[in-house]
C-alpha cells in the first residue's frame, strides 16, 4: 500500500490486515476504489465496490475494479444471500440513513463484516461539546449544518448495536494519528475499525 | 473532420454453407454488409464487434466519398480519440441478416425464385444473428473480439456472444439494454406491427411485386417507437405545448410542433425502411429471452459467460430501464463475472444511449482504455 494512501486512510491497513489472499470482497461506498485495487493487486481478492458518485464510478473503472453504481440506502437486494466472504464498510456507516438495517443486510450478504467509522467519544470530541460545540477534526471535518454524517457514535455506541443485533465482534483496531490506541480507545482513539460475524 | 475515421467504404461478404435459424428455416447463401475501422493488429486481437438495434446498420463511423454528410450512427463513440478509440481497436460494424441496408434480407431477391423474398424470408432470432456473426468473425479471421458491444437491441447481441460463444469475448459492452423485453414492451411492439400488416399495401409482406410500400402502417410504427425512445421531460422539454401557427385551427391538421416532428420522423424512415426488416427486428426483440430455457433463472442461463462485463443504463429510459439493467447485473455476480454498472443521469429516453454525454462517454473510455491495455 503506498504511504499516502496509508496517510490519508490510516483505516485501511487495518482492514487489509484481515483480508486473506483469493477472498470475495463487497466494499460498500467504496470511493474511489483505491482500497479495492490494493486488494486486488496484493492480495487477489475478488472484489466489487458500491459507490453513487459519478466521479468515483469513473476513477473505479479506470482503476479496473469492478463497480456497481447504486444508492446504499436502497439497500443490498443486487446482492445475494452468502455471496461474498467479507462486505465493508469503511468511514460510511455514520453517513447512513438506515444504519441498522446495513449492518443487518451486511451480514446477509457476507460472512463477516467490517466497519471503521470516526470516534466521536475521542476526548478531543468530547473536549469540543464540552466547550459547547459540536466537534471539528480530520475525522470530522464538517460543520454541523452541511454534515453528510447523520449516525455519528462512540466506540461503545457500535457494540451496543452489535449485542443488539446478536452480532459477535471477532477483532477490532483503534487508531488515532496512524497509530494504534491500546489503552482506554473509547477516549483515546480517533478511528475505529471492527471485524464482525453473525453469532448464529 | 476531426476525430472522424474518415472515408468508408463498405464491404460484402458471401457466406455458402446454409444457415439453420431456431425457427427450423434454412437459409443456404447470404450476404453481409459491413465496415471496418482501424487496424487489426498482428495477432488479431484488438477487434470489436458493434451490434446493432432496432433501425442500425453497419455503416458506424465515417462517411462515404460520396455522401459526406451521411454520418454513422454511432460516430460520436467510434472514431481516433473518441471513446471507442481507432487508434487501438480494429471496430466492425455489420447489417443483420433480414436487414434493408444490404446484407441478405426481406427485400433482396431469393436466387431460387428470382423474386424478393418477402413473405418467405425466415424470422430471425438473436441466437440466429449471433451465429452469422460468428460466420463473418471466421471469415475475417477473428478468433476471439476484445469486447463486443451494443446498446438496446444490439446489447441483447452483446450478451448472447458471451453466452454462446464464451471463449470468442472478452468483454461485453451491455448499454440500456434488458434480459428480455417486457410485457408492455412486447405490447408496444405488437401495435407497431398491426399498423404494418393491417396496411393495405402489405399483401402480406410481397409488396415489393406490387410495386408499393406500406408506407402509412410502417409511418405509424415508427411514430410510435418513436415515443416510446424518448421521454416525458424530453418531449416536453423540446416540444412543450407549441403550436405551429400559434393558434388552435380547430382541425386534425398537423398544429402541435411534436405532431410535426412525428410525423417528420415517421415520413423520413418510411421513405427508406422496409416494413418487413421493421416487423423482423421487433419480433427479435420479442422473442429474446435467455432464460426462458434456464425456468426462468437468469444467472442459470449466464452460467458459460466468461466475458467481463460493462452494464451501463440511463435513469429516464423506461423501455430498458435501470431495474432491467440490474438485473442482468445481478445474474452475472451469481457467476463471479467481472463486472461495472453505470446508471447515467440523463433525460434523454431510451435515445439517451445514442447521444453524447459526458459521464457515460467518460464511463465508456475508461472502461474501454482497460481493454486496450490488455493487447498494447
Amino acid at each position: 500500500m503506498s504511504p499516502t494512501l496509508i496517510q490519508s486512510r490510516p483505516d485501511f491497513a487495518a482492514i487489509a490486515a484481515w483480508i486473506p489472499a483469493g477472498a470475495s470482497v463487497l466494499d460498500l461506498g467504496c470511493g474511489d476504489g483505491s482500497l479495492l485495487g490494493y486488494l486486488k493487486n496484493e492480495r487477489n481478492v475478488r472484489g466489487y465496490g458500491v459507490e453513487i458518485d459519478d466521479a468515483n464510478i469513473l476513477h473505479c473503472i479506470a482503476r479496473g475494479v469492478n463497480v456497481i453504481q447504486s444508492n446504499l440506502e436502497d439497500g443490498l437486494s443486487g446482492f445475494e444471500t452468502g455471496a461474498f466472504d467479507f462486505v465493508i464498510l469503511s468511514q460510511t456507516l455514520q453517513a447512513t440513513r438506515h444504519t441498522e438495517k446495513l449492518v443487518r443486510e451486511m451480514l446477509r450478504v457476507g460472512r463477516e463484516g467490517i466497519v471503521s467509522f470516526p470516534n466521536f467519544g475521542y476526548w478531543k470530541a468530547r473536549l469540543q461539546v464540552l466547550r459547547g460545540n459540536m466537534p471539528v477534526s480530520d475525522e470530522l471535518p464538517y460543520q454541523w449544518y452541511d454534515t453528510p454524517n447523520v449516525h455519528l457514535c462512540t466506540l461503545r455506541d457500535f457494540e451496543h448495536l452489535c449485542h443488539d443485533l446478536d452480532v459477535r465482534i471477532l477483532d477490532q483496531r483503534v487508531i488515532t494519528n496512524g497509530r494504534e490506541i491500546a489503552l482506554l480507545p473509547n477516549l483515546l482513539g480517533s478511528t475505529a475499525v471492527y471485524r464482525f460475524r453473525r453469532n448464529s | 473532420m476531426n476525430n472522424s475515421v474518415g472515408i468508408v467504404t463498405a464491404q460484402r461478404a458471401q457466406f455458402d454453407t446454409p444457415l439453420t435459424f431456431r425457427s427450423g428455416a434454412v437459409l443456404p447463401h447470404y450476404e453481409l454488409v459491413y465496415e471496418t475501422y482501424g487496424t487489426l493488429n498482428a495477432d488479431k486481437s484488438n477487434a470489436v464487434l458493434i451490434c446493432h438495434a432496432l433501425s442500425g446498420h453497419h455503416h458506424v463511423a465515417g462517411y462515404y466519398a460520396d455522401a459526406p454528410k451521411n454520418l454513422g450512427w454511432w460516430d460520436n463513440m467510434v472514431g481516433p480519440g473518441k471513446p471507442l478509440d481507432t487508434d487501438k481497436f480494429f471496430v466492425i460494424g455489420l447489417n443483420n441478416l433480414g436487414g434493408c441496408h444490404g446484407s441478405t434480407g426481406p427485400s433482396s431477391i431469393d436466387p431460387a425464385s428470382g423474386q424478393p423474398y418477402g413473405s418467405n424470408f425466415p424470422i430471425v432470432t438473436v441466437e440466429d444473428w449471433v451465429d452469422s456473426q460468428a460466420r463473418l468473425a471466421d471469415h475475417l479471421g477473428i478468433s476471439q473480439f476484445a469486447a463486443v458491444m451494443g446498446g438496446s437491441l444490439g446489447g441483447m447481441q452483446a450478451m448472447q456472444w458471451a453466452m454462446a460463444y464464451p471463449e470468442r469475448v472478452r468483454h461485453v459492452l451491455a448499454i440500456a439494454t434488458a434480459p428480455c423485453l417486457t410485457t408492455e414492451n412486447i405490447a408496444f411492439n405488437d401495435v407497431a406491427r398491426n399498423a404494418i400488416l393491417t396496411d393495405p399495401d402489405f399483401h402480406g409482406g410481397d409488396f415489393y411485386r406490387q410495386g408499393v410500400v406500406p408506407t402509412r402502417g410502417l409511418r405509424l410504427a415508427r411514430m410510435l417507437g418513436h415515443i416510446t425512445y424518448l421521454s416525458d421531460d424530453a418531449m416536453a422539454g423540446k416540444f412543450g405545448r407549441g403550436l405551429r401557427s400559434g393558434e388552435y385551427q380547430y382541425g386534425y391538421d398537423i398544429e402541435f410542433e411534436v405532431e410535426s416532428y412525428l410525423r417528420y420522423q415517421g415520413d423520413k424512415f418510411a421513405s427508406y425502411f422496409d416494413a418487413n426488416t421493421y416487423l423482423l427486428m421487433t419480433k427479435a426483440l420479442d422473442y429474446f429471452d435467455p432464460a426462458r430455457h434456464t425456468e426462468h433463472d437468469l444467472a442459470r442461463a449466464f452460467a458459460a459467460i466468461r466475458a467481463d462485463f460493462l452494464v451501463v443504463s440511463f435513469s429516464s429510459d423506461w423501455r430498458f430501464s435501470p431495474d432491467r439493467s440490474r438485473e442482468i447485473v445481478k445474474a452475472l455476480l451469481h457467476n463471479r463475472c467481472n463486472v461495472s454498472y453505470a446508471e447515467i443521469e440523463s433525460r434523454h429516453g431510451h435515445d439517451s444511449f445514442l447521444m453524447q454525454d459526458e459521464q457515460y462517454f467518460a464511463v465508456m473510455r475508461n472502461y474501454l482504455n482497460n481493454v486496450a491495455k490488455e493487447f498494447a
